[in-house]
């Protein structure tokens, strides 16, 4: 049962309350409740449906960012056979915003690699909310680089408001960290499979995104910087983030429309915080049906549409 | 910035001081930093480094390559690229105009320029970012353009060299601006493959996207002196984090010690440097 409604939803919420109060009612009246209970199902579903259905970029986002959204490590308890996570960058330290290990979805073996923001308080800060630090991209390297020599296809599931910004991150080389991912990426000889899951922000995002397909999420969001941190920049007024959201054309039906990314993964509906299972169960028969087909083909194809496809961004 | 100097100089040069950036262009410039008046020529012969202070003043992307490289023999790649509209971005002025703007203050189309020539003989390809067109920021052009500078190195088997100064990927871009970052490194490797050398030479300052691409990804990553680099902003940070940040903080000098670039470059041992590390760089590629 959901307890965390975002503004826009609260027209369901009225409904969803008027049924608790039906259900609390007295056991003499229950008799002639189910059928409005029923009804109010009904209501509850079209009115989500209309609401979703046009839902504006700042509400993507806040359904993005929804506090009981499935996280990494849900999707990992629910789409993995096995998961063994890996840990540690072998140089500095073990990153706790960006994971990865070895995993099995289907019949596929694979390393899997991605961000997890946590779900309590004390979780959340000790994930840094899911912004990574340099060791993070370093271990996905280091993951990656597994992966190539034992011929695993990687499956990154991003999700982060971006790389985290602290005086330790700019010590230990965050820009380099990013950098040199985005150039192993480019030319590892296994397939990579990258899945937006949540928030897709900025370079952070990127580090662990650069592959042969792209999916996102049906609410999941993917740009240039947080709609903060544009507002910021660009109006000089964070206030302005909806704003921002919007001209930056952040959400995943916008974006597969500019041809950035190769597919948009349905959720259900009211967003994979109302149904995580059934959310679940999408991406994985996502990640089934794209490894098989990337699978498929020789590495050096692989590696020659991915270069080109990466040269034909904003090339024109 | 009160010294003796200011003291005796009557009040309206010091007003001109006070706003730097609009001593107009003349036989007179402002230190960006320690705001001495000092003489264009002079300045020019010193390569624009103040000659007070030794701060190394902000020049524009044609200007550095002009001094860079050696003069005669010089093609541009990619010159007539210019930004496109994707998204229809809009803040408090349209993207289009403020395209227009920056084209008007800079007098360059976008913030990249790619020129193939030679440096004390030696040819290569050197591109060198302008920080007037939008602080240069990487949209799809400057990509573009950095990758046909790179594609032009490949093909004739030559160096390639960026000096970067850059906010980071262009927000009126969004996400194609993002891809920029792979786009960029991508190109590297095959430069690296190729076993063909890239400096990269870092320019105040460099953020963001920049940054966290073909900046630092160098064979041999050189910076200026006191030269801002890194992934955040001292301003977000100190926001984000609400403290005080160290001296010296994402400088050159703080680069250095943090074991981030190679080596730190005074203006007037560029060439020189940058000429010896290739031949010993080129050497080696050719004696395997």
């Amino acid at each position: 049962m959901r307890n965390d409604y975002l503004d826009f939803e609260e027209p369901i919420a009225a409904l969803e309350k008027k049924i608790q109060d039906l259900q609390s009612s007295k056991e003499s009246d229950k008799n002639n409740l189910s059928e409005e209970i029923s009804k109010l199902n009904n209501s509850i579903i079209k009115l989500t449906e209309q609401i979703y259905n046009n839902l504006d970029i700042w509400q993507c986002v806040q359904v993005a960012r929804h506090p009981q959204r499935p996280h990494l490590l849900d999707f990992v308890e629910k789409i993995c056979s096995n998961f063994d996570e890996l840990h540690g960058d072998r140089h500095y330290g073990d990153d706790r915003a960006l994971l990865g290990g070895l995993a099995t979805i289907g019949d596929h073996r694979l390393v899997l690699i991605g961000h997890e923001k946590g779900r309590t308080t004390e979780d959340k800060i000790n994930r840094n909310f899911g912004m990574s630090q340099p060791e993070g991209y370093r271990k996905a390297a280091r993951l990656m680089k597994l992966a190539e020599r034992f011929s695993l296809p990687v499956v990154t599931l991003v999700d982060t408001p971006g790389a985290y910004p602290g005086i330790d991150s700019e010590e230990r080389g965050q820009s380099e960290a990013i950098a040199n991912n985005l150039g192993l990426m480019s030319s590892l000889k296994t397939p990579i499979l990258v899945n937006i899951i949540g928030e897709g922000g900025s370079g952070g995002a990127l580090a662990i995104a650069v592959g042969d397909h792209v999916t996102m999420m049906e609410y999941a969001t993917y740009s240039v910087a947080s709609p903060e941190a544009c507002a910021s920049i660009v109006w000089r007024d964070v206030e302005k983030a909806s704003e921002a959201a919007e001209a930056m054309q952040m959400n995943a039906e916008s974006i597969l429309k500019l041809n950035l990314i190769d597919e948009v993964i349905d959720e259900p509906l009211g967003g994979a915080h109302r149904n995580p299972d059934q959310a679940a169960l999408l991406l994985k028969k996502s990640i089934i049906k794209n490894l098989e087909n990337l699978k498929s083909q020789s590495i050096s194809a692989l590696l020659d549409t991915r270069y080109k496809r990466l040269m034909s961004y904003g090339n024109k | 910035m009160a010294n003796w100097f200011d003291k005796i100089l009557p009040s309206f040069i010091k007003k001109e001081t006070a706003k730097k950036s609009s001593v107009p262009e003349g036989l007179w410039q402002a230190c960006s930093a320690c705001s001495t008046i000092l003489y264009v020529p002079e300045l020019e012969a010193n390569l624009y480094v103040c000659t007070k202070c030794d701060h190394h003043i902000r020049i524009g992307a044609r200007k550095r390559l002009d001094l860079f490289l050696d003069t005669g023999n010089q093609t541009e790649i990619a010159a007539d690229k210019r930004a496109i509209d994707w998204l229809k971005f809009k803040d408090t002025k349209r993207y289009k105009d403020r395209l227009v703007e920056a084209e008007k203050k800079s007098e360059e189309q976008e913030a990249l320029v790619v020129i193939q020539g030679s440096l004390l003989k030696l040819p290569l390809v050197a591109a060198a970012f302008e920080f007037r067109f939008m602080g240069g920021s990487m949209g799809s052009v400057v990509g573009q353009k950095f990758v046909e500078g790179v594609d032009h190195a490949l093909k004739n088997q030559l160096p390639f060299v960026c000096f970067s100064t850059s906010g980071g990927a262009r927000m009126q871009e969004s996400l194609i601006s993002l891809y920029q970052m792979a786009k960029t490194s991508a190109v590297l490797q095959k430069l690296k493959k190729e076993g063909l050398p890239y400096v990269s030479i870092m320019i105040d300052p460099i953020y963001g996207g920049v940054a966290a691409s073909l900046a630092m990804l160098g064979d041999i990553n050189m910076a200026e002196p006191n030269a801002l680099v890194g992934f955040t902003g001292p301003r977000v940070i100190e926001q984000t984090l609400k403290v005080k940040l160290p001296e010296g903080f994402q400088r050159s000098e703080f680069l250095l010690e943090h074991g981030a670039i190679d080596i730190i470059v005074h203006r007037k041992d560029l060439k020189e440097t940058v000429h010896r590390l290739l031949l010993n760089l080129l050497d080696k590629t050719l004696a395997q």
